[in-house]
């Protein structure tokens, strides 16, 4: 359980800060800090027990007849990365409390993060593959949302649009790759597939599954061709950026990478592709960061390097290259995410992020300096700091590597390094080396502990690891490192490993190429400003334009704007569709016997049928079209008698009532009738439509009656159990309220959300101007001279005792004769609304003790309780009990919990129909009626 | 008995879908409902039809199947609601843009 409350958490926090923004935002910040907290609290509480070596597991079946269950597993792996996404998550939700503006929305940005954690943390807690890309769309879906956070700015939306777009396709072919896999092994638990390696690495269907899921790697990770998308995702407020791009988003693809290591690697396939596709994208990136004059593309397309780093040393196969990348995982996420903070530091000081317009900022921003310093030194590989121990290691794992000969890996490497020094050296020297300068908009100065204490967390971290390796991170990185590979990993770090290692010589050599690069770099970048290069947005939108034209162009044949047309067009395909299964196939008649026709039902069946036609015949006087349709619902309930069902007969009628007083009242605010505005052929168009409509229903209604049912109906079972098993004689309402007491529930549920949807809506309609105006001049029909006569006033008040006594009279047989809670609440509906009709909304509404809304709310609540109820005896939800209970004067009264909950609904039901018809009453006050204070008008003053 | 129930449905498909198809809120919504009472009875239908075997433990003999009558009697209250959420929209559509009228304004085939 406690894996998943882990990956739940933060999604069920997320409603959190939009609550606590109310109460200010450190109120806010300190809520959404508190789940990742929580979070972080409970993973360290699973810590010991991974550190002992054991796997933690939750399982919980889902869906498990499709192989979908929310199974979790924590290893050292895991822990790594929830470790790393939950706690650089509590610095980042630190930092954004002082880096976002009053006018950011915070609540939605915490939200949003918190969205994005969780998904992570599925991602990373996943032990069935099919969840894992379930959380992997939640990660593209959350980052579209945090990239596009600012989208009143176009590149804001576009780079959103852009990132959703490549990892969202990337996403697809994973699902793709993920299945084969899923195939190949025979489950999609993770943990029985990283026990099949010899099977899948055998298959057929092993090349096409890495392809598939090195694609939804690649692309998350930004490995080229698809590494564009992430500087474009720096549109992001820089907290964005430094969560999604050092410790979580991004690494998803390393995650997987790393994950799925054990079962995938080792083959000559992935080597190549693997390795040098990060080895390219290393020096690629490298290089473009070079030349890049924002901090934040800088310090993008350094990631897109490191990235490629990591990739590359998990494609050499080996566990130790392995282990180097787990390492290097975590330096990056250190120094990195710590640089994107002091960016977005710098950026808010000096209003630019500019190298060109940037310098000596050393004197005037002290703290930040420092803290760029240690991080940036740390990016570049310099000793003793983190970043140097696993690029050397890195370095010496490339000397090691024989392929294609025995130093071309080598010598990439190197020169993937070198161009490291390089742009960390320019980043470094040229924001703030160099001379003060004093063209600045506003002079910058260090900004308040609240900014910059969470990249002093992580520089101290960058420190830590660099001087005390074993100490602090070995253990974890081991672990996590034996985790992915599968065998033991014992790493020893060490600054110095002698004379004889080409990784020092190598590093010596990157970082001298590296200054000489920063020495001759403006000549380097006149270079680089002359050569003509591809520009990936250009690219990308070349081919997204095109598709994005064609379907619009598409959309707006099918779509125009109008409503009957696109109806018409959607029921055209249907029936298309329809006729060519009808015609493709042979047909027999029925041949379930019939009944005979009696007389009645043919008249009853008659008026049904005459009124249905004269309708659209007749359709253009509203009133007229609402009395044909009431009478059409009417027609229906008799007809429900003849055939067995009295239940339902009973709940058409009371219906039928209610449904034509609504719209009664709601043609007071609507023209009385429909212009002739169609041209015959369109009319004959729908007609036609209409037609063959019906007659397809009619024809699917005629040969479903004349056959028997393909299966045994269940609902023998049903009227077996009704007596013994519910305590009631009526089927009908025991499976109402008892058999399928789970979904009356859902449904009463959903009869009150749509009541205050009304309400809500009349609100709206109330509190708006140019709604009021309408109201107000509104022309006024021809009324009676009496508004509240006396005699139907007098009618209802009679009326109203005695359909109670009717209702509660339908409420208590219920259970075993036809009735119930649903009929019962709309009879005494339509007994209150008569006394609206008689006395006027404002007399009967001033009288009413009982406040619509908390009608609904008692509905329910006694509906939660009777299933609650059960919970009590240890039985689960809704399941409904009866005794019998012996009062001398009215004998043997059977009482049944699921009476309670039957009076849930009546009262949903009641406070539902009530609360629609005071919506509407009230905007009659507004259209200039005068309120009635007296009952009715006897004396009616002039 | 079976002709006559199904001609009804199908003429209240038809009656439903020929109002949907008109361009104001009002003609619209009575499609729903006619659209509804088709689906209503379809769904019983789908029980097959008996004639005095309401489904009351010891009141006949046989009973017919009270499966759909559960299902369709939610059903008929949820219309109900949905009739009336979709009635308030209209009010408001008319209220706040004057004029009933389903199409969007950029419709090319709507009169002016």
């Amino acid at each position: 359980m406690s894996l998943a409350l882990i990956a739940a958490l933060p999604f069920l926090g997320a409603c959190l800060p939009g609550l606590a923004i109310r109460f200010g935002r450190s109120a806010c910040a300190a809520a959404t800090g508190a789940v990742t907290l929580l979070a972080l609290v409970l993973l360290g509480l699973q810590a010991p027990e991974v550190l002992a070596g054991k796997v933690v597991q939750t399982r919980i079946d889902w869906l498990p007849a499709l192989g979908l269950n929310a199974n979790f597993m924590l290893d050292g792996l895991g822990l790594l990365f929830a470790g790393l996404i939950l706690g650089i998550g509590l610095l980042i939700i630190l930092y954004a409390r002082f880096y976002l503006s009053d006018r950011d929305p915070m609540g939605q940005f915490y939200g949003y993060l918190l969205l994005f954690q969780g998904a992570m943390l599925g991602i990373v807690l996943s032990d069935n593959i099919l969840l894992l890309l379930v959380s992997w769309e939640l990660t593209s879906l959350s980052s579209f949302l945090l990239i596009g956070y600012w989208n009143d700015r176009p590149e804001g939306r576009q780079g959103a649009r852009m990132a959703l777009a490549v990892t969202g396709g990337g996403g697809l072919a994973l699902i793709g790759g993920m299945l084969i896999l899923g195939q190949i092994a025979g489950s999609y638990d993770l943990s029985v597939i990283l026990t099949e390696r010899e099977a899948i690495q055998a298959s057929p269907l092993y090349l096409p599954a890495l392809i598939l899921i090195l694609l939804g790697a690649f692309t998350k990770s930004a490995q080229f061709p698809f590494h564009f998308w992430l500087p474009h995702a720096m549109a992001a407020p820089t907290p964005v950026s430094a969560y999604l791009h050092s410790a979580t988003m991004v690494k998803a693809g390393i995650f997987l990478m790393a994950r799925l290591w054990p079962v995938l690697s080792g083959t000559w396939d992935w080597f190549v592709i693997v390795s040098l596709t990060g080895l390219f994208t290393m020096v690629l990136a490298a290089k473009i960061a070079l030349f890049k004059d924002d901090l934040k593309a800088v310090l993008a397309y350094s990631t897109v390097s490191h990235l490629g780093l990591i990739t590359m040393l998990l494609g050499f196969g080996t566990p130790e290259a392995a282990a180097v990348a787990i390492f290097h995982i975590v330096n990056h996420a250190t120094f990195k995410a710590a640089l994107f903070m002091t960016a977005g530091i710098v950026d808010h000081a000096a209003h630019t992020r500019d190298l060109r317009h940037l310098g000596g900022l050393r004197r005037l921003m002290p703290i930040t300096f420092t803290l760029t310093l240690l991080a940036t030194l740390s990016m570049a590989g310099i000793p003793p700091l983190n970043g140097f121990l696993s690029k050397e290691m890195m370095l010496e794992e490339a000397a090691h590597i024989a392929w294609p000969t025995p130093w071309a890996m080598a010598l990439a490497a190197t020169l993937g390094a070198l161009l490291s020094v390089a742009y960390s050296l320019r980043f470094l020297a040229h924001g703030f080396l160099g001379p003060e300068r004093s063209d600045y908009p506003q002079k910058p100065h260090d900004p308040g502990p609240g900014l910059w204490a969470a990249p002093a967390v992580l520089v101290a971290l960058v420190v830590l690891i660099g001087l005390f390796p074993n100490q602090t991170a070995g253990a974890m990185v081991n672990l996590a490192a034996s985790a992915t590979t599968g065998r033991e990993i014992g790493l020893h770090f060490a600054h110095w490993h002698g004379f004889a290692a080409p990784a020092l010589w190598m590093s010596l050599a990157a970082i001298g190429g590296g200054l000489v690069l920063l020495g001759t770099w403006p000549r380097l970048r006149a270079m680089w400003d002359a050569t003509p290069r591809p520009e990936a947005k250009r690219m990308f939108d070349g081919i997204i334009e095109p598709l994005a034209a064609d379907a619009r162009k598409l959309t707006t044949v099918l779509h125009n704007g109008s409503f009957s047309r696109s109806l018409a067009l959607g029921l055209a395909a249907i029936l298309a569709a329809g006729s060519y299964a009808f015609l493709s196939a042979p047909h027999q008649p029925g041949s379930r016997p019939m009944l005979p026709l009696d007389i009645e039902t043919l008249a009853m069946g008659c008026v049904l049928m005459l009124a249905a036609l004269a309708t659209p015949l007749l359709h253009r006087n509203r009133v007229i079209a609402l009395i044909l349709t009431g009478a059409v619902g009417l027609m229906i309930a008799p007809l429900f008698v003849r055939f067995s069902a009295p239940d339902l007969a009973l709940t058409q009628v009371a219906v039928e009532v209610v449904t034509v007083l609504l719209m009664l009242l709601s043609l007071a605010f609507l023209p009385a009738e429909s212009p002739r505005e169609s041209s015959v052929p369109r009319r004959l168009r729908d007609a036609t439509l209409a037609g063959i409509g019906g007659l397809a229903t009619g024809a699917l209604a005629f040969a479903m009656l004349t056959r028997a049912p393909a299966f045994e109906p269940i609902s023998s079972y049903h009227l077996a159990q009704s007596k013994p098993g519910a305590g009631g004689t009526n089927a009908v309402n025991t499976i109402i309220v008892d058999f399928r007491g789970y979904d009356t529930f859902g449904e009463i549920i959903v009869l009150s959300i749509a009541a205050l949807v009304i309400f809500a809506l009349s609100e709206t309609l109330l509190s708006s101007p140019a709604a009021a105006r309408r109201l107000a001049t509104l022309p006024r029909r021809e009324e009676s001279g009496d508004r509240h006569p006396m005699m139907p006033v007098v009618a209802t008040r009679l009326l109203l005792p005695m359909a109670m006594m009717v209702g509660t009279y339908i409420y208590l047989r219920g259970h075993n004769l036809p009735g119930g809670g649903f009929v019962a609440g709309l009879v005494f509906a339509i007994a209150y609304l008569l006394q609206y009709f008689a006395s006027g909304y404002d007399w009967s509404h001033a009288r009413s003790r009982f406040d619509h809304h908390a009608l609904i709310g008692a509905g329910v609540s006694v509906a939660l309780l009777a299933g609650v109820g059960a919970w009590a005896f240890g039985l689960p939800f809704l399941t409904s009990g009866y005794t019998y209970l012996h009062l001398p004067p009215l004998g043997e009264i059977e009482l049944a919990t699921a009476a309670i909950f039957d009076l849930g609904v009546f009262l949903c039901v009641l406070g539902a129909v009530l609360l629609a018809l005071a919506s509407l009453s009230r905007l009659a006050l507004k259209t200039g009626e005068r309120p009635n204070t007296t009952a009715f008008d006897l004396e009616e003053p002039r | 008995m079976e002709a006559l129930l199904a001609s009804a449905i199908g003429l209240l498909t038809a009656v439903g879908l020929y109002l949907m198809l008109r361009r104001r809120t009002f003609p619209v919504i009575l499609g729903l409902t006619f659209l509804s009472y088709a689906v209503n009875l379809f769904l019983f239908a789908s029980g097959r039809l008996a004639l005095d075997a309401a489904p009351i433990i010891g009141a006949s003999d046989s009973y017919t199947d009270p499966l759909p009558q559960a299902l369709v009697l939610t059903a008929i209250v949820i219309s109900f609601g949905m009739t009336a959420v979709i009635t308030i929209l209209a009010i408001g559509g008319f209220l706040t843009v004057g004029h009933d009228r389903i199409d969007l304004d950029g419709d090319d085939e709507a009169p002016k």
